[in-house]
């Protein structure tokens, strides 16, 4: 009963975060957006104490429930070692807490979360690493779906779908992504939970109250015939039948070892124990994390196309280099975005204009950052402070977000067209949403011409200048990131 | 089912249409053809050029908007081709009912169009069609003397010919920024002595009839037609734009020229008129749902785009009128308009003129698509966007009205998605830079820029709600 209930939310669970992520159904973020919220870092990182409080009180009173049916990389491993179930029966065995991996992770989890190094936190952060094998492996498929329904719509003169680009935003991210699903399917087919019980910081955080949980698998003695199948189904490694003892840190209450037992042996109920658990020792067993990263960018050259009279060859943008990196309005600074995101890729995988992508920058690994290539901030979206479950990027409304200064434009005078090509343009000053940007008269090599001038207090660094700037591949015109987002 | 349409599911199969036609039209008397069809009834209505009594089907064939392979649009796909199948079952359907006259130009589909139309024209004895092409030496390339001899040579070649029926000096009257249209003339025509060497080509046999065809300045049309008074040069043909609509609005805001005026001074001096975008590149063949309802009214069965061939061909001295037709079926349909000829009469043509200040309200942009401006350097689709637009206007797809409507969000999600899936995001107007590059181009003579700066405005308002 305790298994079918759990695989029936689990279902529940895994389909709304897999929707979220994917940016599948009406306005989901509305109506699903609430699954990506009680996930337990987010919710840490955005102080978020009501959703805390209710997480802590369900694992005192029912263990670690979480990381059955609320943590979607749980979930995730629960399929994979289900499918390795189907090859091997029986195959799991008792094994000991490595205590000292587990609670020395978690330090060094948690003074590298509050000094705020990105790279290591964001790795492990359970949810996020699930984020990411969504937007980075699955996403590309469903918008390949979406893009295929797009044309069914458009030769049926239909408008549900329109065309989206799929793009790798990171390669880096793409390839922590699938480090991450090949090691933990492996580990789950092997091993089981051994992922969640030895390294997750959220799994072991759980562990000290789910240890005095009142609900919680028990053995009645009596009735054990000592057939250890209990035992050899427990992902969790957590049974161990010859001295009737669970480790209730590790127990996840999937309820896998209830149906196995054939002698009603087990029970799931806040009843006293007849016998105490026994100290359990460590052991040692080696873990493997290996995260291949290869850091080149994307250059996905476009298929060159023929000049004869019909259409010019439009050259790839290519992003400027930076000193300051652009967080999405919202993330009050780079420091705040450091600090909160746990780089679940929920924005980027949202943003509409194809401005948000994962850092590749090791102080902001895998975090969100804005970049012009393919789209610009534009002034009515704020879709991004709508879903982020962290609190990293603050809800902001339409009208704050043109009072939120997240960079400024900076003009490249070597690229400017009016002076390289000798044309009149300007494209930058009709663009600019709060009119940051005029021209003035400039004594060119070839006299007067007009070229752009940005008034830095109105800018608000939101890109359309730089996307829409004809010079290729380098905009004469970019946005250099603020430190600190000004407001006005 | 009428004849039109039995054409239609014949799918062009030439040879056998034309059998099954000819048989068609000895059962005149027959029951089946029901007694509203009013044309294409008989032959092909023909015109004589006083020059050289050649008989011109009033229907040309005009070579520019050509069938593409696997229905793809050259105009998006720099790496379609045209389709050279359809193009000779279209020439062949052309020829057997009577169309003799092929219009074509070295700068058409991509330069393709006179390749295709010699490998069509020459499987059929050459005495059985007239070929006019065009010197079209816009580029400042091809200005000296020696770039556009070269040019003219080409054409015989990919024509697949040795003389020329029709040869026009391609668009006189464009100006640009540094250059008056006179200017201009002279440096394509004068300066380098083209002209001279074409009045000998002339003399020489290798053009029958030799002219142009005219976009833009007035003034210079006015010095063409003295020099002609003056006996310094002899234009056995002249080709114009001439439709309802710009027959008295084709001079806006003190621009332009009414086809009128010029069809009058060409009538007055004999001088053979040959009629280019007699649909306004296609703009005349849709209409409005509150027009195509007073058409109808009066002729059901008259498809829409007939009222446009049959106003073109009615004034007389007209030699021939020029239509691109891609589709067989346009094909046919033109061919059924001018077999015979019905002319319009005093009252249509009121009818008419109603309808072009109806068309002129609605403030589409007069882009026929000819994609002489292309390509723009800074990568925008020009005639897609012009073409987008005028579309979501003629069908009655603006969001409009009151905005608080269910209907007005519905008309701009559809026009948003719509412009993204006809454009790509960086073809669209919002790339546009107002180089100005394209304007001298523009043998409608639009204000390119502006015309992309307010519709970029349009979207960005529709995006910004």
């Amino acid at each position: 009963m305790l298994r079918k209930i759990r695989i029936c939310l689990q279902v529940v669970m895994m389909t709304l975060v897999t929707l979220l992520l994917l940016g599948i159904g009406f306005r989901v973020h509305l109506w699903a957006g609430w699954v990506a919220k009680i996930q337990f870092l987010p919710a840490v990182l955005a102080l978020n104490f009501g959703v805390l409080a209710l997480l802590i009180v369900c694992a005192l009173l029912f263990g670690r429930l979480y990381c059955s049916v609320v943590c979607p990389l749980g979930i995730m491993q629960d399929l994979f070692s289900w499918l390795g179930g189907k090859f091997k029966r029986n195959r799991f065995s008792y094994a000991k807490e490595v205590k000292w991996l587990r609670y020395g992770f978690l330090v060094v989890f948690i003074i590298l979360l509050i000094i705020g190094f990105a790279p290591v936190t964001t790795l492990f952060a359970p949810y996020s690493a699930y984020g990411r094998i969504v937007n980075s492996l699955f996403k590309p498929l469903y918008d390949l779906l979406n893009n295929w329904l797009a044309g069914l719509d458009a030769a049926n003169d239909r408008y549900n779908f329109s065309e989206v680009q799929i793009w790798t935003r990171s390669v880096t991210t793409f390839v922590v992504a699938i480090a991450t699903l090949v090691i933990l399917a492996f580990l789950a087919i092997w091993k089981g939970r051994l992922y969640c019980n030895t390294i997750c910081p959220v799994g072991t955080t759980l562990s000290f109250f789910s240890r005095f949980s009142l609900f919680r698998v028990r053995f009645d003695k009596n009735k054990c015939k000592n057939c250890g199948m209990c035992e050899k189904n427990c992902k969790a490694q957590a049974i161990d039948f010859k001295n009737g003892t669970v480790d209730y840190s590790r127990c996840v209450v999937c309820g896998d070892c209830l149906d196995k037992c054939k002698f009603d042996a087990l029970h799931y109920t806040a009843k006293k124990p007849a016998t105490a658990p026994k100290p359990v020792d460590t052991e040692r067993r080696a873990f493997l994390v290996g995260a291949a990263v290869a850091g080149t960018t994307a250059a996905l050259a476009q298929t060159e196309m023929k000049v004869d009279g019909g259409l010019a060859v439009i050259e790839d943008k290519v992003a400027p280099k930076r000193n300051t990196l652009i967080t999405p309005p919202g993330s009050v600074s780079a420091r705040h975005m450091q600090r909160h995101c746990t780089a679940c890729q929920l924005c980027v995988s949202s943003c509409p204009n194809n401005v948000l992508r994962p850092s590749t920058d090791l102080q902001h690994f895998m975090q969100p950052t804005m970049s012009f290539e393919r789209g610009y901030c534009r002034p009515e979206c704020t879709r991004c402070s709508e879903v982020c479950p962290a609190g990293a990027i603050k809800p902001i409304t339409r009208e704050e977000k043109t009072g939120i200064h997240v960079g400024h434009a900076v003009w490249i005078k070597d690229n400017c067209v009016v002076l390289t090509d000798g044309v009149s343009c300007g494209n930058c000053a009709r663009h600019c949403p709060t009119g940051a940007i005029q021209m003035v008269e400039y004594e060119g090599p070839n006299g007067k011409v007009q070229v752009p001038a940005v008034d830095e207090n109105k800018c608000i660094g939101c890109g359309a200048c730089e996307h829409l700037c004809p010079a290729r591949p380098f905009s004469a015109i970019y946005v250099e990131g603020n430190e600190m987002h000004h407001v006005n | 089912m009428d004849r039109r349409e039995f054409l239609k599911h014949m799918g062009g199969a030439a040879v056998a249409s034309s059998v099954i036609l000819s048989a068609c039209k000895n059962n005149d008397e027959s029951p089946i053809i029901p007694k509203n069809v009013i044309d294409g009834q008989g032959e092909m209505t023909y015109r004589t050029n006083p020059n050289t009594g050649d008989k011109v089907s009033l229907l040309g064939y005009g070579m520019m908007r050509l069938p593409i392979e696997n229905g793809a649009d050259m105009r998006k796909d720099p790496n379609a081709r045209v389709d050279q199948e359809m193009v000779n079952e279209e020439v062949d359907y052309a020829l057997a009912h009577g169309v003799n006259y092929f219009d074509t130009a070295p700068v058409y589909t991509r330069g393709y169009s006179e390749t295709s139309t010699g490998i069509a024209l020459s499987r059929h004895p050459r005495n059985s069609y007239y070929i006019a092409t065009k010197l079209s030496n816009f580029s400042q390339s091809t200005w000296d003397a020696e770039a556009s001899k070269a040019m003219f040579e080409n054409s015989l070649k990919q024509l697949q010919t040795d003389y020329i029926d029709y040869l026009l000096m391609h668009s006189i009257g464009g100006s640009n920024k540094e250059m008056t249209s006179m200017e201009m003339f002279n440096a394509r025509f004068m300066d380098n002595g083209i002209l001279d060497w074409l009045v000998e080509q002339k003399k020489a046999g290798r053009i029958r009839n030799l002219g142009f065809s005219f976009h833009g300045d007035p003034k210079l049309f006015d010095t063409m037609m003295q020099w002609h008074d003056e006996g310094r040069y002899h234009w056995d043909f002249v080709q114009i734009q001439l439709n309802y609509v710009d027959w008295s609005f084709g001079e806006i805001e003190g621009e332009g020229v009414n086809s009128s005026y010029l069809y009058e001074e060409l009538h007055r001096r004999g001088i053979p008129v040959v009629i280019m975008e007699p649909l306004l590149g296609g703009g005349l063949a849709k209409q409005p749902d509150h027009i195509v309802k007073q058409m109808k009214e009066r002729e059901p069965e008259t498809p829409v785009a007939r009222w446009a061939f049959r106003f073109a061909g009615t004034p007389e001295g007209i030699l021939t009128v020029l239509s691109g037709m891609t589709y067989m079926e346009h094909l046919v349909q033109n061919v059924e308009t001018y077999s015979p000829l019905r002319p319009i009469t005093p009252e249509e043509d009121e009818f008419l003129m109603q309808v072009a200040e109806l068309f002129i309200k609605l403030k589409t942009v007069p882009c026929t698509a000819c994609n002489y401006c292309m390509p723009c350097p800074y990568g925008l689709n020009i005639p897609a966007v012009f073409g987008y637009y005028n579309e979501s206007i003629i069908h009655g797809n603006m969001p409009t009205g009151n905005r608080e409507a269910k209907a007005y969000w519905e008309a701009r999600k559809r026009f948003l998605i719509g412009y993204d899936r006809n454009i790509p995001g960086l073809r669209q107007a919002s790339h546009c830079i107002g180089c100005n590059q394209c304007t001298e181009h523009c043998p409608q003579e639009i204000d390119i820029p502006a015309e992309m700066h307010r519709i970029d405005e349009f979207v960005e308002q529709l995006k910004q709600m």
